[in-house]
């Protein structure tokens, strides 16, 4: 580093020697001793001679002089040797204070130089900042001359169109007079021209009459009567009054008419005043109850009683105001009408707070909401609190109250009570089973019989529409023989009918003579068997014998009978003990 | 819809008679008075030359027929055919002629406005006015016919008489606040006289029958003012419409403008249903086009139309006037109101071929009618809220609250309708072409013509 920056005043020999000893310094830990004991023996190598043998005396003086002139004590010669010799303490001393004062000086030129680089940068960098900023300068410069320029055009520009509007304004003025000039002489020889068209028209007038002209004529068949009827009438002072009356009446009668309209249409406005009244008030009288009771609302806490009463005190007023107005409605006057649009901007000013508060409340309440309902919240909170508390307690104190009960000795005698009470309790819900069953069983045992009865009815039922259709198909397959005669059948057939209609006791009474009846009789003979007791086929055969040559049927007709009759009979044995199975089968059911 | 026979007429000169039985036509110096149901002739005048104007009067009993060329008036009777009256008015030239309200007075105004000749047919008398002011519509009767409104110059000052027309007694004379008066108009009532001034001003001023400055109204200065003026049949509403394409209500009891309607290029109104007349060329394909039927078909020309309802915004055609003409044609030059005041019927000059159709209870648009070709004459029904309208084309339009209808008019040759007028009851519609007349009947019963209808949404 920076070799030029040694100190000058040191002679050029010791130049080497300074800068070696430094760098010991520095490479190595400062162990005086060595590197003082390695420097005589350095720069005796060197054969450089500040001192000599010969010159001791002077460089010891030279050396003191020196030290004294750097505040260090001097270097003393010792006379008492053999030759000259240095007071090896002193100089010793001296060395090591000329080595202080090296590595001082050095450590400031260290940081010296540190300083020098730092200023250095700053130098440079304050002059480019400089420069910068020159550059900037110069172009402010150059954009205000650049300004300043254009405002000066402007300024002309400004200057030159002043000018020119001020010559156009001259001109305008110009113009507008010539213009006015004209219209004066245009309106003077107007009116020039049109007076001597007058004077012209006059002259040509008084020439007419003057004249006399021949052709101006009217010719005429005859005279025309009037559109009216009425015949002329002369010009008098009395018919100029009449006209007079009659444009008056005709102005007049339209004013009435236009006044009527007017009044017509105000009445009706009037009306529907009114009727928008009334809506208001309408309107506005059911929220009044509700917004006065919102007050103890917290949530209208915020809506002032002042208006409260303000609105209490409106509503007195357009009570009023609803009078008045009804009295203007009859009494038409200036001042009740103002009464009346007092009313109603009352009323308007009225309906127009309401809505305000309205919205204010809207906009509270949804500002409120959330709030409100933390509050009931937490509200609720605390009182569940409460609540969960006072339980605890409760559940603590009946346990205690169980733990006596437990801790407290538990005699027999009442154990048994206990237990005798449990079994009479059961013994009696028992009882009261046994007796339900009961019942029940009785109640099914009743329906049972009922079923049985019923079904016996059934088969009795059975039987005898058994005989009827035995007896039906009797008179069918008799009615199918072909030696029936064919004009009958309808009254046959409506005969058997009647019969069946007529038979069920003379069947029931038939079955205890079913064994005789039952034996198969061919021919004639076999009809004589009780023909009483069936009034069907006695009927049948009778008219069978009305026509003798049918005699086969007759006794098909028998046949038939009696097959039917047994044929009923076997049915109705069936039925008895279908009867009893159905019976069986019931009570089966009902057991189940 | 039925249509007649077409019959000839010259100078757009029919009339139907007030009590609605006859129809006068003139053809050159030939007066026909037909029955209205039959169109039988009933009766054949011939007057001196070409008649110019020709008037019924009130009564229905007579019929004016001026010659203004010849300086003559001629009247003839329906009941006495035989009898006839002749006025001259002499060397001093004739300018325009009309019936007085009662129906036994003609009204003469001479050349250069120098007088009004009042002649009676009562009595043969004449009587003279000085003074007339030549303007737009400087003589005005009541509605009832009772009295006279004219407006007169006097040491260039304007001045108006109210006459009375039973016996032309002078019942008020007074002066007015205008620099150029260009119109008076009574109010159906009769109570009411609107006086306006000249297109250079905007000022419309309102006097009661006594003469009272009721009020007075201006919209703008410095500005070419009103064009057209309309009272509502009942007297409730002035309308006035103005060269800034307005039209301007005043109301009957302040006076004060009730509402104005603006007429904008671009419709945005989504309450206004804007009917748009299409053109239906007959669709002959191109590859088949040949001589034969080219030369057949007249048909080829004979386009169908119909409207369709344009979805909105709907831009109207604008046609860009010449501002440094006199007369420019920009500004609303019609207005009407429908026999039951319920709409209004306007035209924008610069707007030609559109109609505009305002609701006078919604005071908004109701319709917007945007033909193929300008609008010559639109007339309200006198009995219903129905509109008819034409465009010098053979078709005749209608409105009405229902929808729009184009029907083409089913007459041999070149039936092109100029101009329209209603029968006092709303029945027929007589349409008068170039030189022909045809009625067209609104019996819905037997409808002979495809009529292409489309309901209003």
């Amino acid at each position: 580093m920076g070799d030029w920056w040694t100190p000058p005043m040191m002679p050029d020999p010791s130049h080497d020697t300074k800068e070696l000893s430094s760098i010991s310094h520095i490479s190595m830990s400062p162990s005086r001793h060595s590197s003082s004991a390695a420097l005589p023996k350095h720069s005796y190598s060197i054969l450089s001679a500040f001192c000599t043998e010969e010159n001791v005396q002077q460089c010891v003086t030279y050396i003191n002089q020196e030290a004294s002139s750097l505040g260090l004590g001097g270097v003393s010669l010792d006379s008492g040797g053999p030759g000259v010799s240095l007071n090896a303490v002193s100089a010793l001393n001296l060395f090591y204070e000329l080595l202080q004062l090296n590595r001082r000086n050095q450590r400031q030129l260290q940081d010296l130089e540190s300083q020098q680089l730092k200023n250095c940068s700053n130098l440079e960098h304050l002059q480019t900042n400089n420069s910068r900023l020159k550059d900037q300068l110069e172009h402010t410069r150059r954009e205000n001359s650049g300004l300043h320029e254009g405002e000066r055009q402007l300024q002309l520009k400004i200057r030159t169109l002043q000018s020119c509007l001020k010559s156009e304004k001259e001109e305008v003025q110009k113009l507008q007079n010539i213009i006015a000039s004209r219209a004066t002489q245009y309106t003077h020889d107007a009116k020039r021209k049109e007076r001597e068209s007058a004077k012209l028209k006059e002259r040509l007038n008084q020439l007419l009459v003057d004249k006399r002209d021949r052709k101006l004529a009217i010719e005429m068949v005859n005279c025309v009567s009037r559109s009216d009827g009425k015949r002329g009438l002369w010009k008098t002072g009395k018919m100029e009054a009449r006209h007079e009356g009659e444009m008056y009446k005709a102005l007049l009668s339209d004013y009435e008419a236009r006044q009527q309209t007017l009044m017509q249409e105000n009445s009706e406005l009037k009306k529907l005043l009114q009727h928008m009244k009334k809506d208001m008030v309408s309107i506005l009288s059911p929220k009044k109850p509700c917004s006065k009771a919102p007050p103890t609302d917290d949530s209208c806490t915020k809506a002032p009683p002042a208006d409260d009463s303000l609105e209490q005190a409106g509503s007195e007023a357009e009570d009023e105001g609803d009078e008045c107005s009804r009295d203007a409605l009859e009494q038409v006057c200036g001042a009740a009408r103002e009464q009346l649009a007092n009313s109603i901007r009352l009323q308007w000013r009225r309906l127009k707070n309401h809505m305000q508060r309205l919205d204010s409340q809207v906009s509270l309440a949804a500002s409120q909401e959330d709030t409100i309902s933390i509050r009931e919240h937490e509200e609720a909170m605390q009182r569940m609190r409460v609540e969960l508390q006072q339980c605890k307690e409760f559940i603590q104190t009946q346990q205690q109250l169980l733990q006596q009960q437990l801790s407290s000795p538990f005699d027999d005698d009442t154990a048994a009570l206990l237990n005798d009470g449990y079994t009479l309790e059961e013994k009696e819900r028992l009882k009261e089973e046994w007796r339900l069953f009961h019942e029940q069983k009785r109640n099914f045992e009743r329906e049972r019989k009922s079923f049985t009865e019923a079904a016996i009815r059934l088969g009795h039922e059975r039987k005898a529409f058994e005989e009827d259709r035995a007896l039906w198909l009797k008179t069918q397959f008799l009615n199918m023989t072909p030696f029936v005669d064919r004009k009958r059948p309808a009254m046959i057939e409506g005969r058997s009918a009647l019969s069946i209609n007529a038979e069920p006791e003379t069947k029931v009474l038939s079955t205890s003579a079913a064994p005789n009846t039952s034996v198969p009789h061919p021919g004639f003979t076999s009809n004589t068997p009780s023909p009483a007791h069936l009034p069907s086929t006695a009927e049948l055969y009778r008219t069978l014998q009305l026509f003798p040559e049918s005699r086969n049927p007759g006794r098909r007709g028998s046949n038939g009978f009696q097959s039917g009759d047994t044929l009923t009979k076997s049915r109705l044995r069936n039925s008895s003990t279908d009867c009893s199975i159905f019976s069986l089968l019931r009570d089966e059911n009902s057991a189940a | 819809m039925n249509f007649s026979e077409v019959f000839k007429q010259s100078n757009q000169l029919c009339k139907v008679s007030p009590d609605g039985k006859y129809l006068a036509t003139c053809v050159q110096y030939r007066l026909v008075v037909r029955d209205v149901n039959t169109l039988q002739i009933l009766q054949l005048y011939t007057c001196l030359d070409q008649v110019a104007h020709m008037e019924w009067s009130s009564d229905s009993l007579f019929i004016l027929c001026a010659m203004y060329k010849r300086g003559l008036v001629q009247v003839w009777s329906l009941e006495q055919p035989e009898w006839h009256c002749k006025i001259d008015e002499g060397s001093i030239g004739l300018l325009s002629s009309r019936w007085s309200p009662d129906g036994r007075h003609i009204l003469n105004t001479t050349e250069f406005h120098l007088r009004i000749t009042v002649w009676s047919l009562c009595n043969k008398s004449v009587s003279y006015i000085k003074y007339p002011k030549a303007c737009q519509k400087g003589l005005d009767f009541s509605a009832d016919g009772r009295y006279m409104a004219l407006a007169e110059r006097r040491d260039c000052k304007d001045y108006i008489s109210i006459f009375v027309c039973d016996d032309w007694h002078l019942l008020r004379h007074f002066e007015t606040e205008t620099q150029d008066l260009a119109g008076v108009e009574w109010s159906p009532n009769g109570c009411v006289l609107a006086v306006w001034d000249s297109c250079l001003e905007y000022k419309m001023l309102l006097y009661s029958l006594d003469g009272r400055l009721l009020s007075t109204y201006s919209a703008y200065e410095w500005s070419l003012g009103i064009k057209s003026v309309a009272w509502s049949p009942s007297s409730q509403f002035l309308a006035i419409g103005s060269y800034d394409e307005k039209v301007r209500i005043l109301n009957h009891i302040t006076w004060k403008k009730l509402i104005e309607f603006e007429h904008p290029a671009t419709i945005t109104s989504s309450k206004a249903v804007v009917f748009k007349e299409v053109e239906k060329r007959p669709v002959v394909g191109t590859e088949n086009v040949s001589i034969h039927q080219i030369t057949l078909g007249s048909s080829l020309f004979n386009t169908q139309s119909k409207y369709e309802i344009a979805s909105l915004p709907v831009q109207v055609t604008v046609v860009k006037p010449d501002l440094d003409r006199a007369n420019p044609k920009i500004g609303i030059s019609a207005v009407a109101f429908s026999a039951d005041n319920r709409y209004l019927a306007t035209k924008n000059d610069n707007m030609p071929q559109s109609l505009w159709v305002w609701d006078m209870q919604r005071l908004g648009l109701q319709a917007v009618l945007e033909q193929t070709a300008p609008v010559r004459c639109f007339v309200w029904d006198p009995r219903k809220p129905r509109l008819a309208l034409c465009t010098g084309n053979a078709k005749v339009y209608l409105w009405s609250l229902a929808g729009c209808v184009s029907v083409k008019v089913p007459a041999e040759g070149n039936f092109q309708v100029q101009s329209l007028f209603w029968h006092g009851n709303g029945d027929s519609l007589v349409l008068l072409g170039k030189d022909q007349i045809c009625l067209c009947y609104m019996h819905t019963s037997s409808c002979s013509v495809p009529v292409t209808l489309i309901l209003s949404k």
